[in-house]
């Protein structure tokens, strides 16, 4: 039994530039199976990279990375309907769906089902399969009782199923910009200030606890989400995938970790040992795959 | 013939909360078009204890309802985690046995489910579906049938418009109450917080995880999980811990604020002949968890409103805006794009 490591789709703000590089370096360096490009947050930061896509695409191709391009979460306005459609007719590239709208426009055609797409239960896998699904991402929230039965009917289908093990858990979305209340303007006059914080904008409570993480519409966990000690549970239950969610920490040295571990060539707290030092002033949680709170950790994590 | 039938004017269904079987026949009194409701389990996302129907009550208040010529919906707005389904595909079931004028769903295996078992069973696309767009919509009325859907409350009335000229099904909007600041049915905030999660358990915010601790200046926490969501005054009022109500700060922002929405009240009492031209049918207050004489008194206020503006008389609002139980009140995203 073994599972292969898949990058996610950026969630924050990184400028055009870092983002080339970022891929580039991933696409040279990094033991990575596929990697998800577009942009599934804003579609008004969208028009600052768009052109870069392609050239992202070649090279990770090149590389010998899968390239999927996944589609915005949040679909309301004239603007978000404009990219679901841009990203859809992309006839030669695999399309990962974040919500409904995206179904309708890829009719007829395969699709894998994203993490922000609510597909929580076998009924749902089973009605989207018969649609096409060729693989689905779980809900960040989903417990060791349901990846496992999802797994298990995915398997059945002969579809992949990825979970994410590494990084802030993706917990709500809205159509309000926090990055920009944060500075006292609205989304219309936004000024793209997300872009400030290519990890996020951290959240304290009134008691200065770190709680949440604000990234444009979205609200992330402030800790950092690690299952290096149930990749093991996870291959057994039948995952076939494993997400690493990008972040501004050695990304490459995350995904060789996860390989090692997979690979049973280190222990699960050496592969967490490695987590640390890749994303230095993170602190890992596990708790949603246990049934209890999201930010607490569970078991001996490093 | 159906000419004129487009030409009647639009008459709108208010569509009000009914927590407890008392609730259901209070608002039923009151004047409320429709009710909706849910059964004391997961299967809907007000999944409090001492709330909902058991499904005798059910049955009960569906006769109830139909016999003073109201609808009754049966919200099944949760989704189902793993294999464990028959708490909802249960709630579908007692639904279309009690001949419920409609199940409210948000999973798309739920949806199935009824379509299959029950194709005359009435669907509605909950809030909680988070489907704005007409794409997103069209996706369930072609899969499911779905016959109307209860509109996220993120649109301005002139987004509202647009869409329904693009889309062939009826659309609900929420109108009055308590409304929380992210996507229905994608925020996992409180299953960070306590565990229990909203769309597999059915509760924000679940009163077994809330305290409030008086500081040594008399200051008072509202608490969530171990999380401080707030902290009032000597003098005021600490309000529930809804963590997208709370006040927070961070870098941008060293001094505490509202990181994502001031407490306040959805009321819209205002724009209500925009919303109703707009094309929307039905009026949904809020606030399944409210008591019986809130529920009456909301309700028979917005019957009296809804009725005047179907009358051309003036709506005589005055008194929907004290029901805000002093709490600032807020038109949300419906009046303007600044909002967001």
């Amino acid at each position: 039994m073994t599972a292969r490591i898949n990058l996610g789709p950026l969630f924050f703000h990184w400028p055009s530039d870092q983002m080339v590089d970022f891929y580039a370096r991933i696409a040279d360096e990094a033991d990575i199976d596929t990697v998800y490009l577009g942009e599934v947050i804003c579609s008004k930061r969208i028009a600052l990279f768009e052109k870069q896509y392609d050239a992202m695409r070649e090279r990770l191709l090149r590389g010998g990375k899968k390239v999927v391009f996944s589609t915005l979460a949040e679909v309301a306005v004239t603007l978000d309907r404009k990219h679901v459609k841009a990203i859809c007719e992309r006839e030669n590239d695999e399309i990962e769906a974040n919500d409904a709208s995206a179904l309708t426009l890829l009719k007829g055609r395969p699709f894998r089902i994203g993490q922000l797409f609510n597909c929580y239960n076998i009924a749902t896998l089973d009605y989207l399969v018969k649609l096409g699904a060729t693989h689905v991402t779980v809900p960040v929230e989903m417990r060791a009782a349901g990846i496992a039965a999802l797994a298990k009917r995915a398997n059945e289908h002969g579809i992949g199923t990825e979970v994410q093990v590494f990084g802030r858990a993706p917990l709500a979305l809205s159509i309000r910009c926090y990055a920009a209340r944060a500075r006292d303007r609205q989304k219309d006059n936004c000024q793209f200030v997300c872009n400030e914080e290519p990890d996020g904008l951290d959240l304290h409570t009134l008691d200065n606890g770190r709680f949440l993480t604000i990234n444009g519409i979205q609200t992330l966990s402030r800790h950092f989400l690690s299952l290096a000690g149930e990749v093991t549970q996870l291959m057994e239950m039948g995952v076939t995938h494993l997400r690493l969610s990008p972040h501004t920490g050695d990304m490459v040295k995350v995904a060789a970790a996860f390989r090692r571990l997979v690979d049973g060539h280190v222990t699960a707290d050496e592969a967490q040992a490695a987590l640390n030092e890749a994303q230095p002033d993170a602190v890992f949680s596990n708790g949603f795959f246990h049934k209890m709170p999201g930010r607490e950790r569970v078991g001996t994590l490093a | 013939m159906a000419k004129a039938a487009t030409d009647r004017p639009n008459r709108p269904e208010l569509l009000c909360p009914a927590g407890t079987p008392a609730a259901l026949r209070t608002a039923v009194d009151a004047g409320a078009d429709a009710v909706y409701c849910g059964l004391a389990r997961r299967s809907n996302v007000r999944n409090f204890p001492g709330l909902n129907f058991l499904p005798d009550e059910f049955l009960e208040g569906v006769d109830y309802a139909h016999a003073h010529g109201a609808k009754v919906l049966m919200a099944t707005n949760t989704f189902p985690p793993g294999d464990d389904l028959k708490d909802w595909t249960e709630t579908i079931d007692i639904a279309a046995e009690a001949g419920a004028d409609a199940a409210i769903i948000a999973d798309i295996g739920v949806a199935a489910y009824a379509a299959e078992k029950h194709p005359d069973l009435r669907l509605h696309l909950s809030v909680q579906a988070g489907a704005a767009s007409p794409e997103a919509i069209r996706f369930y009325t072609e899969h499911f049938n779905v016959k109307r859907v209860v509109l996220p409350r993120i649109l301005t009335i002139a987004e509202i418009r647009k869409l329904k000229s693009e889309i062939d099904c009826e659309l609900e909007s929420f109108i009055f109450g308590n409304v929380g600041m992210m996507a229905e049915g994608r925020c996992a905030l409180t299953s960070y917080v306590t565990g229990v999660s909203t769309n597999m358990d059915g509760m924000c915010s679940p009163p077994s995880h809330v305290r409030y601790e008086e500081g040594p200046d008399g200051s008072m926490s509202s608490v969530l999980g171990d999380i401080t969501i707030d902290c009032v005054g000597p003098n005021e009022k600490a309000g529930y811990p809804t963590i997208c109500k709370g006040r927070y700060w961070n870098s941008a922002h060293t001094e505490p604020y509202y990181a994502f929405d001031e407490p306040n009240t959805l009321n819209i009492a205002n724009l209500l002949p925009e919303l109703i031209e707009a094309g929307v049918t039905a009026l949904k207050i809020e606030g399944r968890q409210r008591s019986r004489a809130y529920v009456r008194e909301v309700v028979a206020a917005y019957r009296h409103a809804v009725d005047n503006i179907l009358a051309g008389r003036d709506p005589d609002l005055a008194n929907l805006v004290a029901l805000t139980e002093g709490r600032g009140e807020t038109k949300g995203a419906y009046a303007s794009k600044r909002w967001r």
